[in-house]
């Protein structure tokens, strides 16, 4: 046990290095939280029937004779939940103190491959239940493939395997779930860890005292145990207070009111409200992608000196973006239900134009009003403004999502948290 | 014994001219060449291991059900068959179309609303009226529909073909 520890770390680690509010042990939990999915997965595999006539009856048989078997689909559940918000949060700290360039730029790109793969994972597994909520979230997000450009409706197609989600469709999402995914993200997280080392471990911050070398065996070793044992009694903890929902068997000619994709897609259904799918689908979720592959390959002045938000003047122009970012969202989607639609409005041009490229014009023209009269001020090095980008996107991201599980109700409507 | 004399060596032995392909060059070079061929075979029956099993969806064989007689239905109204997946809608003129019960804009499941006289999708309240043809988006086109055929004072709905389109035309409706 030791030496299997041992050779996932170096002998000796850097003492700075193993504060727990360095990294937060996020990376750590992540990968704890991945080994917790594949032990529960590969348990509730014993039980589960990937046909749609059975897939219902097999899970409610599991809730309700199996010992232990609501608990252990809680845990798969919930364990999946954490995972995605840990994942997305490792993926903040990695930015946020810049451990993204130079020797870490491939890296950072395997940990958006790994992020997305996560988020496979969670989508082929949300339709495994085959009920009312499965069956409607997955009906609607793969119905958003279909407004891609060309290819989209074969795509939509190919991946639904019909017109319609069917037999084949679970079957394909159940072989991805239990078998390519977990094994690209074993493969990939491996690969992930063998980087750090490579890079020299995670970046700190130059100090002046000198660093001091400590054993990993026990100073690091011990302290990711503790991080370990109370993630894991956090997550069997919410397991036994809070079920994995199961409603109703999907009923394809019923749909839910509301109908909402998966949580970690609400942000992008909560954009589909506001554009038109062809700019919600497609143009701003890949600028986004390019723009996060993109940022490591960029020149910068200097090298990232792995303090949070670089330094003062990065920290208050993040702080004052992320403030803008959120009034002009919040504002943005407000404007959009109550005051004009520009659909309506406009119905004369094509939607393509009425509700995609003039809204999207008035957001670029706020946010270069923004940059002209507001954030130049800071006088931002390149690294600190590409930051502030990232710091827009995220928060935009964050705010569109929260609105979209905790503010929609019946019929999509804008609504209080309590009314949903 | 006399020691052997070495003469001296003038004449530098030229090399071969290098053979444009040598035995290690043919070799490694074969390899290659077979690595690829076999990488090419691996993926060609992957994807065709992938692909030919699924059901090719356009030539589904035509799928009759039967409505019920013409004059079951009154102009003017819509009659759910939820295991046919339409909608019987019934124009004011007579004329009859059999609507898909899908949203065009995500695919959820429209309803009818009787005293409002239009379809409500729940999921981002798109609206359609008594013909399919959009009345509120964000759905951008009408209902796609199903073929009607009459045959004999029947009404049947071919459940097998469903068709697509953008706005309603008079010819997509069927008199008895």
């Amino acid at each position: 046990m030791r030496t299997i520890f041992l050779h996932l770390h170096p002998v000796r680690v850097n003492e700075s290095s193993v504060r727990f509010n360095r990294t937060f042990g996020l990376g750590g939990m992540a990968a704890l939280l991945i080994v917790i999915q594949i032990i529960t997965g590969i348990s509730l595999r014993f039980y589960y029937t990937p046909v749609p006539a059975e897939a219902y009856n097999s899970v409610v048989f599991l809730k309700n004779h199996v010992l232990f078997g609501q608990f252990v689909r809680n845990i798969h559940y919930w364990s999946g939940v954490f995972l995605l918000n840990i994942a997305f949060l490792h993926f903040l700290r990695v930015f946020l103190t810049g451990a993204f360039r130079d020797v870490r730029k491939i890296n950072w790109l395997f940990g958006l491959l790994l992020l997305l793969l996560i988020v496979f994972s969670n989508f082929t597994g949300y339709l495994l239940p085959w009920d009312q909520l499965a069956y409607w979230a997955i009906t609607v997000s793969t119905n958003i493939i279909g407004y891609l450009p060309l290819a989209g409706e074969s795509l939509r197609t190919m991946i639904i395997g019909g017109k319609e989600l069917n037999a084949g469709t679970l079957q394909t999402f159940f072989t991805f779930h239990t078998a390519v995914l977990p094994l690209l993200i074993l493969v990939l997280v491996l690969y992930h860890f063998w980087r750090v080392r490579k890079a020299g471990g995670i970046l700190i911050p130059e100090s002046t005292e000198k660093a001091e070398m400590v054993p990993t065996m026990p100073d690091l070793v011990f302290k990711e145990f503790i991080v370990a044992l109370v993630l894991i009694a956090v997550l069997f903890t919410f397991s036994a207070l809070f079920n994995a929902p199961l409603l109703d068997k999907a009923n394809p000619a019923y749909s839910m009111n509301p109908t909402k994709a998966p949580w970690y897609f609400a942000g992008v259904q909560e954009l589909l409200m506001h554009f038109h799918p062809f700019f919600a689908a497609f143009i701003i979720p890949i600028s986004v992608a390019v723009f996060l592959a993109w940022i490591p390959f960029l020149k910068y002045d200097e090298a990232p000196n792995g303090h949070w938000f670089i330094s003062e003047q990065g920290r208050k122009s993040s702080e004052a973006t992320a403030k803008f970012t959120v009034i002009i969202t919040v504002a943005g989607i407000l404007f959009n239900e109550y005051v004009m639609n520009f659909e309506l409005l406009l119905s004369f041009l094509p939607a393509f134009i009425s509700n995609g490229i003039i809204p999207l014009l008035i957001l670029l023209a706020f946010m270069a009003g923004y940059y002209r009269y507001y954030l130049k001020r800071f006088n931002l090095r390149k690294a600190e403004l590409v930051q502030a980008i990232f710091v827009f996107i995220i928060v935009a991201f964050i705010v569109l999502t929260l609105i979209g599980i905790f503010f929609r109700g019946k019929d999509m409507e804008l609504t209080f948290p309590w009314n949903v | 014994m006399k020691k052997p004399q070495y003469k001296k060596v003038t004449k530098i032995i030229q090399p071969v001219p290098a053979d444009p392909i040598n035995r290690r060059d043919f070799f490694n070079k074969a390899w290659k060449g077979l690595g690829i061929l076999a990488a090419i075979e691996v993926l060609g029956m992957f994807t065709g291991f992938m692909f030919s099993g699924k059901p090719k969806s356009s030539s589904a064989p035509k799928q009759l059900l039967e409505a019920g007689p013409v004059d079951s239905f009154a102009p003017d109204t819509v009659s759910a068959f939820m295991g046919g997946r339409f909608y019987l809608a019934r124009q004011q003129d007579g004329g009859f179309i059999a609507l898909s019960l899908r949203c065009t804009h995500l695919g959820c499941s429209i309803a009818w609303e009787e005293e409002q006289k239009r379809f409500i999708c729940p999921c981002h309240s798109s609206a359609f009226d008594i013909s399919g043809e959009v009345l509120n988006p964000p759905a951008a086109r009408a209902l796609n529909y199903y073929p009607v055929l009459i045959e004999n004072g029947m009404v049947k709905v071919d459940i097998g073909t469903l068709i697509e389109r953008n706005t309603f035309r008079k010819d997509q409706l069927q008199y008895a």
